[in-house]
């Protein structure tokens, strides 16, 4: 399985099929016992190149609550940029940022502790993007928010990803799924896909990897046996959107 | 949750004022002296008077009222009973007067009162620092107050660390020692009948799936904490770096010369 730089690839799978586990090994958490994995050129294996790849590679972790380590969000939020080393001026600009794009500003000054779920898995991407990775990997990182804060931060991920952030989402939504450029689909540990989206969208994999047909899929179906639509379009509102305008203009 | 609150940031109370933007080091050091100098000052009482004044003015200077100052010592005020009631009554010397059997001797009396007295001090200039230095600030202060040290092998950085990440947690794992006796209360524990030791048994229990929840939680906070670059204190900077300026040296002048002038009157003047 590879992923370029700039990439976008969701990876999905039922309960214990491994995702977690994958993500780890993209941040040298985890290495393999088996084959071997490359990120950015350098060989995890080789521990005195971790602290290079994990500052190029952040990662949210499922469970929001154990990865806060200050009490303080705004202080949360400036842990990695200080592991960094980074000057005081730099780390402020970084977490006022992060702070903002992820709709926290507000609560700088809060107690971590009193934040909510939805809240809390905020702060969690806040710390992550301050690092300013190359990559960022999120393991289920959106499912406590409300559909705002995950349409908020879809669009924030998708900035940084066209400003050329590599994107490796795990999710089980199908909003989330078609953001992303690849698929990878794991099952008992293993890849049993990998490719790119409009493949899997074709021939309906996502229904046999047991993700349920969302009805924009059927209605994009629909369209499309009409004559309505173009074929090669994928599934998604912006995108069907477009391309009726475009048959209308014509 | 009003409690939770106290507790998980300590006693800070955030304002703005003088003693709040003072360098947390400044007020790690002043208390230390003012505390040793309280237990150094006891021949006679009269210090009590100056170490009054002082609280008067640094309450005054934190913007902070006497009787806030005053009520943080409710949680240790029956330790402060206790050690006044051991030394009045257990001492020997000239009786004064007699209750049934219990005779309180002059001795008593005065050694009572210093021990309250001290006790009381030293509670209050404690109190008062963690109440105008945040968490943050005080971990901080520790830490680079005791890096001279880390050629001792001191580990200045992973103390001031652990308690970054005790403070965090206290909330947490309240929340969640509540959450465990609900569950067990659901399902019929008997938590709080019989006596210590029964109470004891019936506990653990709770205690248990506590300590595992406690160990997969420090698990998952160091695999974290290192996928966030995090790496010891090499290299490590801060957001809001200590800044030592005039007014933190002139402060802690001031409180190291009351005190120095107190020990001397003490113990050779009056
Ligand atoms: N390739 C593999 N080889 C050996 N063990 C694996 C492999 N992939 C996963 N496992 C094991 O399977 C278990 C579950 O994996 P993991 O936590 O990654 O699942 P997940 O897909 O993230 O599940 P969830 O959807 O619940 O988050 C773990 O104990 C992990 O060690
Ligand atoms: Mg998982």
């Amino acid at each position: 399985m590879d992923v370029e730089a700039g990439w976008w690839v969701s990876v999905v799978g039922d309960n214990g099929s491994g995702k977690s586990t994958l993500a780890k090994h993209l941040n040298a958490l985890l290495l393999p016992t088996r084959g071997v994995c490359f990120v950015l050129g350098n060989d995890t294996k080789d521990s005195s190149l971790h602290w290079e790849i994990r500052k190029n590679v952040s990662m949210v972790f499922q469970n929001p609550e154990n990865q806060i380590v200050a009490s303080v969000v705004e202080e949360e939020v400036a842990f990695g940029p200080e592991n960094l080393g980074l000057s005081s001026e730099e780390i402020k600009g970084r977490v006022n940022w992060a702070l903002d794009v992820t709709g926290l500003a507000e609560f700088a000054q809060k107690p971590t502790y009193a934040l909510s779920g939805g809240q809390k898995q905020r702060l969690a991407l806040a710390g992550a993007l301050a690092m300013k990775p190359k990559c960022i990997v999120l393991d289920e990182a959106t499912s406590m928010l409300d559909p705002e804060g995950r349409r908020d931060l879809m669009e924030v991920l998708k900035k940084l990803h066209d400003g050329g952030m590599t994107v490796v989402t795990i999710t089980h939504r199908v909003e989330e799924i078609l953001m992303s450029d690849y698929v990878a689909v794991l099952g008992q540990g293993k890849l049993t896909f990998y490719g790119r989206l409009g493949d899997v969208l074709e021939d309906s994999k996502l229904v046999e990897f047991g993700i349920k047909e969302p009805a924009i899929f059927r209605f994009c179906r629909d369209l499309k046996t009409r004559g309505l639509l173009d074929d090669e379009v994928f599934p998604r509102a912006e995108d069907m959107a477009e391309n009726v305008v475009q048959k209308l203009c014509r | 949750m009003p409690f939770l609150e106290h507790l998980s940031l300590g006693q800070y109370v955030p304002t703005q004022s003088f003693v709040h933007s003072l360098d947390p080091r400044a007020k790690i050091l002043s208390a230390i002296a003012l505390i040793t100098s309280v237990f150094l000052a006891s021949t006679s009482l009269w210090p009590y008077f100056l170490w009054f004044v002082v609280l008067i003015a640094i309450s005054a200077l934190s913007k902070l009222s006497l009787k806030t100052i005053m009520a943080s010592i409710k949680p240790v005020l029956i330790l402060i009973i206790f050690t006044v009631l051991i030394n009045l009554l257990f001492a020997s010397g000239e009786e004064l007067f007699r209750i049934f059997f219990i005779s309180i001797t002059k001795e008593g009396l005065a050694a009572s009162i210093k021990m309250g007295l001290r006790l009381l001090f030293l509670i209050l200039f404690a109190n008062i620092t963690m109440m105008t230095t945040s968490p943050i600030e005080l971990s901080d202060g520790i830490e680079s107050l005791l890096s001279p040290f880390k050629r001792f092998h001191v580990p200045a950085h992973e103390f001031a660390m652990m308690m970054t990440i005790a403070l965090r947690f206290i909330p947490t794992l309240l929340d969640e020692t509540d959450k465990i006796i609900k569950a067990q209360l659901a399902r019929g524990a008997d938590l709080d009948s019989g006596n210590l030791i029964k109470r004891f048994k019936a506990f653990i229990p709770v205690l248990v799936p506590l300590f595992v929840i406690v160990f997969q939680r420090a698990d998952d906070l160091a695999i974290a904490m290192e996928a966030r670059c995090y790496r010891g204190g090499i290299g490590r900077s801060r957001m809001k770096p200590l800044r030592w300026t005039l007014s933190d040296g002139l402060y802690l002048l001031t409180v190291l010369l009351t005190c120095a002038s107190g020990v001397v009157l003490d113990k050779w003047v009056l």
